[in-house]
């Protein structure tokens, strides 16, 4: 299991200040805590609210930050790209079509090995024309090389905005990170936080020293070059490094987050899975859903739990099918689409991590939750106990399912 | 020149050398290749000024050949040259001919 307990002592940790904040302005008032070098950001919803905020932060002189007002995501992506390779520590967000058009320039900042940090607030993409939650735009995003942390609650998308630096600029890892959270759902909840003090902030991120720096002209450097047959490839593998690096890292990070808050943070979350027979995987604010719905079952005497992800990419395949190794059936959630697909994302690096192990529970695949529709506790209950019936009889019916769709 | 492995490499395809490209050989993708009537050339430095690559090859101000290691065959100082004295040929040509001799 990778939740990691405290070493610390509880005297040791900075004492919060609680707040009723939502998604968007607890990210805003994280990147004004962390002051960024450079943001450049284009708005659009629901991703506004977080630059807009920090926008107003820069306007009252709040925050040193250089912010620049770009002409499109395509464009505040590039922004970022060379405001990191001059050395800066930068920042931006952004959602759905917009990142989207960024899509060229995300492979860019990930393979010239930049520590940008992107709050995305996830929303569906069209068409249809739809602004509400859902995870297509990230997913879309699955190989581009960024890594991809996913918040529950408005706690967790202010705390992830932290740890998604320390985690970006740590040697090993040196790539970007996005930290999700659902469009709306979070962004736009007013939710309790805890507000770390400026200072513990200051702390805990610490000074940034980049490895290369085009403004270094005692060291010059160029980025970018053309990189044909004989070398790409070993660009691609050092990439493929740094991720799998990136595993260990995430759990340093969040452990030393947790000796900080108290809040500890690793790949995974489970929830009364100890003892569980059936168990639902699920990534962003459904996981808190899918807890009321485990509270039901267990209330019923069924032995159910949950499996929440926090870190797609890199996608922790040994805990999860370790966590997963002792349930007989397991329902993954997607609240995206992989057309085409033999099931969708989150589903098919589970069955992987499972088959890659051993371990062989039925899994089946649950799309919920598109273009922001509600999904409930009593819609999850269903899952249940549908798992339930795979379980005791062993038929496991249809691969990919639909949760909440009118058939 | 021997290549790194992915461990020796900078990250990043950063280049922290500068003048690297006198190490990257750029002639295998030449298709054409221009030769030089010397007899007929007159030095005057258009080719050295137009190609790209850096490719003329000059001595005391006189034009002494083409670096056939980076001459990536664009053919621009074929198209410049101002008494027409640079011919561009086959590369698999300019080839058989050399092993002929």
């Amino acid at each position: 299991m990778t939740m990691t307990r405290s070493k610390g002592s509880v005297t040791d940790r900075v004492q919060g200040e609680p707040i009723a904040l939502d998604g968007a302005k607890a990210v805003a008032q994280a990147m004004r805590q962390m002051n960024p070098d450079v943001v450049a950001a284009y708005p659009i919803t629901p991703q506004t609210e977080i630059v807009q905020t920090f926008s107003e932060y820069v306007a009252n002189g709040e925050v040193d930050t250089e912010f620049v007002a770009v002409e499109s995501e395509h464009a505040a992506m590039s922004a970022c790209i060379g405001a990191a390779a001059a050395g800066g520590r930068v920042q931006t967000a952004t959602t759905s079509a917009g990142m989207a058009f960024m899509w060229e320039v995300l492979y860019v900042a990930s393979s010239l090995r930049l520590p940008i940090i992107m709050a995305v607030a996830n929303r569906a993409l069209s068409a249809p024309l739809n602004i509400h939650c859902d995870h297509s735009d990230a997913m879309g995003a699955r190989d581009a090389g960024w890594l991809q942390v996913y918040a529950e609650d408005v706690q967790e998308a202010y705390d992830n905005a932290f740890q998604a630096l320390r985690i970006a600029e740590h040697p090993d890892v040196m790539l970007p990170v996005m930290h999700c959270q659902d469009g709306f759902i979070i962004s736009h909840g007013v939710e309790r936080l805890e507000l770390l003090p400026d200072g513990a902030v200051k702390e805990f991120i610490g000074t940034y020293t980049p490895r290369y720096s085009l403004l270094d002209t005692e060291h010059p450097a160029t980025f970018g070059p053309v990189d044909l047959q004989d070398h790409y490839f070993e660009h691609k593998r050092q990439q493929v490094d740094g991720m799998e690096k990136a595993l260990a890292v995430v759990e340093e990070i969040g452990q030393e987050y947790g000796d900080l808050t108290g809040r500890y943070y690793g790949h995974l979350s489970p929830y009364r899975l100890e003892d569980a027979e059936i168990a639902i995987v699920v990534m962003g604010s459904t996981a808190g859903t899918t807890k009321i719905a485990v509270d039901k079952m267990r209330e019923r005497g069924i032995k159910a739990g949950l499996l929440k992800l926090r870190t797609f990419r890199p996608f922790p395949a040994d805990a999860v099918a370790e966590a997963l190794a002792g349930v007989s059936a397991v329902a993954v959630l997607d609240r995206a689409i992989a057309f085409g697909s033999q099931g969708n994302p989150i589903f098919l690096d589970v069955c992987t991590s499972l088959y890659a192990s051993g371990a062989r529970p039925d899994v089946v695949n649950y799309v919920y939750g598109l273009g922001g529709r509600d999904t409930t506790a009593s819609q999850i209950t269903t899952v249940y106990a549908d798992l339930l019936n795979i379980a005791e009889t062993g038929q496991r019916g249809p691969l990919v399912r639909y949760l909440g769709l009118r058939e | 020149m021997a290549l790194k492995s992915w461990r020796e490499l900078p990250i990043g395809g950063v280049i922290l050398e500068s003048g690297s490209s006198v190490d990257y050989l750029t002639g295998g993708w030449r298709a054409e290749r221009p030769i030089i009537d010397m007899d007929r050339c007159t030095s005057c430095m258009i080719c050295w000024i137009f190609c790209p690559e850096g490719g003329i090859l000059v001595e005391e101000s006189k034009v002494t050949g083409i670096d056939m290691d980076h001459c990536k065959g664009c053919g621009i100082c074929a198209l410049e040259c101002p008494p027409k004295v640079i011919k561009m040929v086959q590369e698999v040509t300019a080839l058989e001919g050399e092993q002929g001799r």
